[in-house]
């Protein structure tokens, strides 16, 4: 009896020390996943990445950094610059043959210059079978010919329903509305009460994206079909774009030109009650210095995007790649770097740290703690379980980039919404817009 | 010259003629290089070589280049190929593109009169005898010297549809009951654009056409004010003509960099909303960049080229001094 009962304090007592050594390791991980790599001597790696947009990023982000170079002696200097100013660079990078060796990068950059980057197949899979696999949207992104990995994902910019849980109970709904028709009616009672909500629909690559590409899958609606065929112009993409029409009286004044931190303002500052974004708004409301803005935390509740006549969860997230350029002087050490960045002991502490901004690409991470230690994170944990491509249904490339920057599909929705196109004309050009992305 | 000194100060013997013929070709050397020195064409173009050596690395190679990329299909990340005039075929059917130009044509033709005649008047108003003259005029200067992208970042605060200090105040004097879209609706935002860079640009004007001013000789008002004129047909007959060199270069100028604007629309509006206020050069910088179409984004770019060229021409015949302004007959 004593002895069962001495073995199981052991035990536990070692998991516990353990768990408070290395983390929450609470998912049983694959033993068989190999991994042998040693980084060339005297190597030093450049890496390009994206600004954080939470401090915390950053600090943990430098501090798993620090810890690869002091445990293999290589040298990494990490520059960040803006989101949108990597991908230029990025293709500078490739263009040129010189620049960072590692560029973390956004949506489908890699599938613009696929042969300058390094294959990373041995990565993947050793990280795919430790961490009980990527999701399935990594594959357009980092796999395109289903066999070979050109980069390994990050992960994406999560981007959930933001609204104010007391306007929404005084709009008459319980709770988040989990489909389109209900979402319609709700936005109309928030406008009635005058606290009316507000969706980008101007040139905001974030935001905008996020909601119009959501908007038109929803009502299953697509920009080209599985043969890279622009299918845009169809009577599901219309009726995407007459329910657009009904909710754009319901948005507050602007929206046509909001940018990305348009929506972000406005909420802080009250002016609207229902947004999309990721989870910077909570965490400025929860950061925030200033009473008001503070008091808003509480106020502040999260929901997945709601599901329209297609039947499922069709949603777009920022996705993060992580790139090895193939003109990088130490291949090895790359490879050695990712693979260190992205294990649990330094990807686990960096999710926390960055407050679950960035929602992970592996499965297991879906039990790190951050998702459930406030239950108003939970519903980003899934932002990469449940989005599609934004070249969807088609392959990812240069056409799929380049209708993406040229704000097709949003403007085709700020269009018809704003009424200075009908429906039909609005999808016609698109329809003619896209045809010349995707020309054969 | 210094050869044949030698020669005369050598007179005609042999030995001396075998020095000043040693003398000679060196000397020829040494003549030529301080022939070419003296030489004021050859000692100009010397002058200009570094200059001209920047100018062509820096202006002349990209542009060749640019117009290069024009012909090609090149994409960011790959090379491309000839394609011929297919980008600026597809350019010209594009409706985007088009609005483009449209938008370019319109805000420049907007702004630039019109920063004409603001420039024009506040020059008129800084030439008289004014208060702290010197302190005014560097004062009216200052919004041209801002860097364009912060007072873009001001002007995006003024114009926002939730926060505009504008809308703010109206209100609070009771004119209007709802906060002005200035950005939101497409009219709306082609005149604040066009609004933000007359504040902009004004100053320029003002300045180079004050400096104008200050050339034309007060005799000429006089002799004109004791013949009789009115203080506008001083200004018709004396200032104006007077100026005319003047206004053709800094309309020029003023002309070229609002065709060419791109970080005030870029901060404002990104090119909204619905491709409202997308300039050429804005246009031009979404397809290359983010959407990967060098060649595209290059042809766009270049097609710019044959209006700035005959903004140029213009002022270039504007340029011209006629007979009368020197005193002879036109």
């Amino acid at each position: 009896m004593s002895e069962f009962k001495r073995r199981r304090f052991l035990k536990t007592s070692a998991a516990v020390a353990a768990g408070a050594a290395a983390g929450p390791l609470i998912w049983v991980k694959d033993a068989s996943a190999q991994w042998s790599n040693t980084p060339e001597k005297g190597a030093k790696l450049r890496v390009l990445r994206w600004k954080r947009f939470v401090q915390g990023d950053e600090d943990q982000y430098l501090a798993n950094v620090k810890k690869f170079s002091e445990k293999y002696g290589v040298e990494v200097r990490v520059d960040a610059e803006g989101w949108e100013d990597v991908r230029p660079k990025a293709a500078v990078a490739a263009n040129t043959g010189a620049g960072p060796d590692i560029i973390l990068s956004t949506n489908d950059d890699a599938n613009l210059y696929p042969e300058k980057l390094l294959d990373v197949t041995d990565v993947c899979t050793y990280l795919g079978k430790k961490y009980g696999g990527f999701y399935p949207v990594c594959d357009p992104y980092l796999r395109p010919n289903g066999k070979n990995w050109i980069g390994v994902p990050l992960g994406v910019a999560g981007v959930c329903m933001v609204y104010r849980e007391s306007h929404m109970k005084a709009a008459g709904f319980s709770t988040f509305p989990r489909d389109t028709d209900g979402f319609l009616k709700l936005c109309k009672a928030l406008k009635e009460k005058g606290t009316p909500p507000g969706f980008a629909l101007g040139n905001a690559t974030g935001d905008g994206n996020t909601f119009c590409q959501w908007l038109v899958w929803a009502f299953g609606g697509k920009l080209v079909d599985a043969n890279n065929k622009v299918v845009i112009d169809s009577p599901e993409t219309i009726r995407a774009l007459e329910y657009a029409k009904e909710l754009y009286p319901t948005f507050v004044p602007g929206t046509l030109a909001w940018l990305d931190p348009n929506n972000n303002k406005a909420f802080l500052d009250e002016q609207i009650s229902l947004t999309n974004n990721g989870i910077s708004i909570y965490y400025a409301a929860k950061t925030s210095k200033d009473p008001k803005v503070g008091a808003l935390a509480a106020d502040i509740n999260h929901s997945n995007m709601p599901i329209g006549p297609a039947g499922k969860p069709t949603e777009f997230q920022l996705f993060f790649n992580q790139m090895i350029f193939k003109h990088s002087k130490y291949p090895k050490a790359a490879k050695e770097f990712i693979r260190f960045m992205m294990e649990e002991e330094q990807f686990g502490p960096w999710m926390q740290a960055s407050i679950g901004y960035v929602t992970q690409p592996l499965v297991a991470y879906e039990k790190n703690p951050i998702w459930t230690v406030d239950p108003k994170h939970t519903p980003y944990r899934d932002a990469m379980k449940i989005m599609r491509p934004i070249g969807y249904a088609g392959r990812l490339g240069y056409a799929s980039a380049g209708a993406a920057a040229d704000f097709i599909v949003v403007n085709m929705i700020a269009e018809a919404a704003s009424g200075s196109k009908t429906p039909a004309e609005a999808a016609e050009r698109a329809q003619k817009r896209a045809e010349r992305y995707y020309k054969v | 010259m210094r050869v044949a000194a030698a020669l005369r100060r050598c007179g005609a013997r042999a030995r001396c003629r075998q020095r000043t013929y040693a003398a000679a070709t060196e000397g020829d050397v040494r003549a030529s290089v301080s022939r070419l020195l003296d030489n004021r064409n050859a000692l100009g173009l010397l002058f200009l070589l570094p200059a001209g050596a920047l100018l062509l690395l820096f202006l002349t190679y990209p542009l060749g280049l640019g117009v290069w990329l024009g012909f090609t299909d090149t994409k960011i990340g790959r090379g491309g190929a000839w394609v011929g005039l297919e980008n600026y075929e597809f350019l010209f059917g594009d409706a985007v593109a088009r609005l483009s130009l449209f938008n370019t044509l319109f805000y420049t033709v907007v702004a630039s009169v019109i920063k004409f005649a603001l420039g024009l008047w506040l020059a008129l108003l800084l030439n008289k005898h004014v208060p702290f003259k010197t302190v005014v005029r560097a004062v009216v200067l200052l919004p041209f010297i801002v860097p364009t992208a912060l007072s873009a970042i001001a002007f995006w605060w003024i114009y926002d549809a939730q926060f505009s200090v504008i809308s703010w105040t109206l209100t609070e004097l009771g004119l209007i009951d709802r906060y002005i879209d200035f950005l939101g609706d497409p009219w709306n935002a082609r005149l604040s654009t066009i609004a933000a860079n007359i504040w902009r640009g004004v100053p320029f004007v003002a300045i180079c056409l004050l400096a104008g001013l200050q050339t034309i000789s007060p005799s000429y008002y006089e002799a004109a004010s004791l013949d009789g004129a009115t203080p506008w047909q001083q200004f018709r007959y004396v200032t104006l003509p007077l100026l005319t060199p003047i206004i053709a270069v800094v309309m020029t100028f003023s002309v070229l960099f609002t065709f060419t604007d791109f970080q005030l629309i870029y901060v404002l509006t990104r090119g909204g909303p619905l491709n409202a206020t997308h300039l050429m050069a804005t246009l031009s910088f979404q397809r290359a960049i983010p959407g990967g179409a060098l060649g595209e984004g290059a042809a766009l770019a270049v097609s710019m080229v044959p209006f700035l060229l005959a903004a140029i021409l213009f002022s270039y015949f504007g340029l011209q001094r006629r007979a009368w302004q020197q005193g002879g007959a036109d």
